[in-house]
């Protein structure tokens, strides 16, 4: 055993023991805590889904193509089913149990897991899968916050643990399950190419386009903010997403000396995209519609020509490499650039070119999702709520004491944070940047992804902005058409459906009966 | 108590149109005063410049809060003259603050419009909760993570809004979008929405246009429960004369941009010169289009 790993595995191995007895523990309660009818409906729901995990996995992974002929490997779809069944068993028994045993049951997972990996992988590999199962878990967390919006906890305990099943089965039911698995999906599926290595299912190429869609989603959100909520039509959005990029590349080139990389980079190319959005706000703070999409329009052609002739700074139209994410200094490339180190390396793998791919894949999800989540907050709060009264009347919300001014700045500013962000993914999951990226012409795909999806929806701006992308990958051979195609879509989209594909369904609020109680002399009651 | 607002000798021309000549009338706090007057006697205008719509051609505005005097119709800063620093400080306040209508606003004044202006797109409780845009919790981050303080914010700005729903009987109506709703209970969102502010004087343009005999009387009750309950002055623009005679303290009356009359609703009821702009209206059919020129 090196000694890298020795002072990794210690910890795990105590948090292994710690979270078997937790989870043996657990366990017992959980049982107890059940009652029989329960556990009817807790295997029968676990049947139906290892049911369709059947399906779905025994075709896919259980088919292997070895010495040119197919292969049926029914031990490894099987192993995979079982994953999912329990999985469910663990979610619908969580949903049951209590806020306590929820945690300790969590802790078993991490337990499980370990052990599992213990068993059936090779030492070098162990450490890895560790890893990955501490990230997977960190999603998990990260996930309950996205859930947990506007959920009250009952104790401090159970906030820092989360309890997304708890959240699951509040109303929302299917809604959360289903976007509990989709996600878990999402985070899944980068790994299949390591489970079935010999004919994986997703290639590097497939992750590079999830990737690239996943920036497109972060995107429309910006733009979901500007257009959508504040009803502010902004033609020239790439800029920002320029700004972002270029400032990525720049920032590590200048500072890369002084220890700033893709992490420290991503919130000072977002602040400086921020800073880029303010500024195109001041202009334009008494404009409106045509107008406003004129001069943000050709706001994003100077930044584009900006970027073309300042060919010292820029290097202009050929470009500029940036450089690829690393995780905590651990690089993805062979050979580490002088006094790095690869990641392959420091865990004793063979290298593998698909590592970066689904590093970079998992932080654009991460990242994506984060967007998802603060554009979720966002709407529900006082300015978010401020951004539609000025879109739906400027003057009457004026009227109301909003100050417009810092309104419309800080939708400019905060959606031009994102593509800020949005840029540094780009950057760095291309390798390379040049001014023909950021063309009128991806300001167009981004705004089609807000408007065909609905303005103002999360859903309908993620399937949106999933069409936009990846069908025209599937229909390569008909690149040249693919304008058109957007165009016909909108259309299309204009007479079906004119609020995009998924309408904003409102906030409901309820009325809580004790408060109630007011005069109400409109009906007579006060009499 | 005092006057709420003293009008001086305010005028407004438009082009070649004198829409207000040198009105002038004050207001008692916490009273029920009702301007009145036909068609097109500058009622909305004189509306519109006391809530910083519009800036009259001459004349002052001043509204009285808490003892302090505030001029409506003059910009709130000083000069831009001094050093450069206090310029460019000087500019980003005036940026930032000088909107008239904005600042109107936040010394508690309130209004509904003579043509609804909802937020349509927006439920009722939304537009509502928009209306308390300065006294909740509005920080980026406490609201992206859901602080406690920033949801005993939210909490609170909820059950202001559900009670002014009640109060005007919309809570049944709370979560359906501003513009779907009948033109009754419109009307009646605009007035909670005005109240969600916590204002000090609300205007009412032609709150009853529109209405029947008893939805008018509800509203009555809603406005002298206001002046009553919740200690409000409250300017209500009227087109009928009858209509709201009886919850008005005091009556300014208007006619082609001028102060015909002024007093109690029974004095004006009496004065000739009123009953003759009426009358005089009725034998035109039509309110009076043509103005005087200037
Ligand atoms: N912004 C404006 N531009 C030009 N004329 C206006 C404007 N606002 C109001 N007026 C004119 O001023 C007169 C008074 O209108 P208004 O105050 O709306 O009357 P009302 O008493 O019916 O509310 C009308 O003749 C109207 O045409
Ligand atoms: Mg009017």
């Amino acid at each position: 055993m090196e000694i890298d790993f020795i002072i990794f595995n210690i910890p795990v191995i105590i948090l292994e023991q710690g979270a078997l007895a937790a989870g043996f523990l657990a366990s017992l309660f959980y049982i107890r805590a059940l009652d029989l009818r329960a556990y009817g409906e807790m295997i029968k729901d676990a049947a139906i889904v290892g049911a369709i995990a059947m399906v779905l996995f025994v075709p896919i992974v259980g088919l292997v193509l070895k010495d040119r002929s197919l292969v049926f490997q029914i031990e490894r779809s099987l192993m995979l089913v079982g994953a999912v069944a329990v999985g469910r068993l663990h979610i619908s028994g969580a949903v049951r149990a209590r806020v306590g045993i929820r945690i300790l049951w969590r802790l078993a997972l991490v337990g499980i897991s370990e052990t599992f990996a213990f068993f059936f992988f090779p030492e070098p590999q162990r450490n890895l899968i560790v890893l990955v199962v501490l990230v997977v878990l960190a999603i998990v967390f990260a996930l309950e916050a996205l859930l947990r919006s506007g959920e009250k906890l009952d104790s401090i305990g159970s906030k820092i643990m989360g309890a997304w099943p708890a959240v699951i089965s509040r109303a929302k039911g299917r809604q959360g399950y289903l976007m509990f698995f989709l996600v878990g999906l999402l985070v899944l599926l980068p790994f299949e190419p390591f489970i079935n290595s010999e004919n994986p299912f997703i290639t590097d190429y497939h992750l590079g386009t999830l990737t690239q869609t996943l920036i497109y989603i972060l995107l429309a959100m910006g733009l979901n903010i500007v257009v959508g909520l504040a009803g502010l039509l902004d033609l020239g959005f790439v800029a920002f997403y320029a700004v972002g990029a270029y400032g990525y590349a720049l920032i590590t080139l200048h500072l890369g000396e002084f220890g700033i990389g893709f992490w420290w980079a991503l919130p000072i190319t977002a602040s400086l995209a921020a800073f880029a959005g303010c500024m195109l706000g001041f202009p334009v703070l008494r404009m409106h519609g045509d107008y406003l999409a004129i001069v943000t329009l050709g706001f994003g052609e100077i930044i584009r020509i900006l970027l073309v002739n300042m060919i010292d700074f820029t290097n202009g139209p050929n470009g500029m490499s940036a450089p690829r994410p690393t995780l905590m200094g651990l690089e993805f490339t062979r050979r580490a650039k002088e006094g790095g180190v690869p990641l392959h390396e420091y865990f004793d793998i063979p290298y593998d070119a698909t590592y970066r791919y689904v590093f970079i894949y998992l932080v654009a999800l991460a990242l994506a999702l984060a967007a998802i989540f603060v554009f979720r907050r966002l709407r529900e709060m006082p300015i978010g709520r401020a951004w539609e009264a000025l879109r739906e009347d400027e003057t009457a919300s004026k009227a109301l004491g909003i100050n417009h001014t810092t309104v419309k700045l800080s939708a400019f500013t905060l959606g031009a944070a994102f593509a800020g962000v949005g840029g540094v993914l780009f950057a760095a999951n291309e390798g390379f940047i040049s001014p023909s990226s950021f063309t009128f012409v991806e300001s167009a795909i981004i705004l089609s992804i807000v408007v065909l999806g609905g303005m103002g929806s999360i859903t309908g701006v993620i399937i949106a902005a999933a069409i936009l992308t990846l069908l025209p990958e599937l229909f390569r051979d008909l690149q040249q058409y693919r304008m058109l195609g957007f165009g016909l879509a909108m259309v299309f989209i204009m007479i079906w459906r004119p609020g995009g594909l998924i309408k904003v369904r409102r906030r409901a609020f309820v009325r809580r009966d004790s408060a109630r109680g007011a005069s109400n002399p409109a009906l007579g009651e006060a009499d | 108590m005092g006057p709420i607002v003293i009008v001086e000798k305010v005028s407004i021309r438009f082009g070649g149109l004198l829409a207000l000549n040198e009105v002038s009338f004050q207001m008692e706090e916490r009273h029920i005063q009702a301007i009145i007057g036909p068609n097109g006697a500058g009622k909305t205008t004189l509306f519109n410049c006391l809530t910083g719509f519009y800036k009259p051609t001459e004349g002052s505005i001043v509204l009285r809060r808490d003892g302090k005097s505030y001029h409506l119709t003059q910009p709130p800063m000083g000069s831009f003259r001094g050093n450069p620093a206090g310029w460019m400080g000087g500019f980003l306040r005036n940026l930032f603050t000088s909107n008239p209508i904005h600042r109107t606003a936040l010394l508690g004044v309130s209004r509904t419009y003579q043509n609804i202006r909802l937020f349509a797109q927006m439920t009722g409780i939304e537009n509502l909760l928009v209306a308390q845009h300065n006294s909740v919790n509005h920080k980026l981050l406490s609201g992206i993570f859901q602080t406690p303080g920033f949801l005993r914010s939210e909490k609170k700005a909820l059950e202001k809004a559900w009670y002014w729903l009640e109060f005007m009987g919309l809570e049944d109506t709370a979560n359906i979008e501003a513009g779907n709703l009948a033109y009754g209970l419109q009307r009646r969102l605009e007035l909670a929405r005005a109240m969600a502010t916590s204002p000090r004087l609300i205007c009412l343009d032609e709150p009853a246009a529109g209405l029947n005999r008893q939805e008018i009387e509800d509203l009555n009750r809603v406005i002298v429960n206001l002046r009553n309950e919740h200690k409000i002055s409250v300017l209500l623009i009227e087109h009928h004369m009858g209509v709201v005679m009886n919850i008005s303290d005091r009556v300014v009356v208007l006619d082609h941009g001028e102060v015909i009359s002024e007093g109690t609703p029974a004095e004006v009821q009496k004065d000739p010169r009123v009953i003759k702009a009426y009358l005089g209206e009725e034998e035109e059919d039509a309110p009076p289009q043509s103005r005087r020129e200037a």
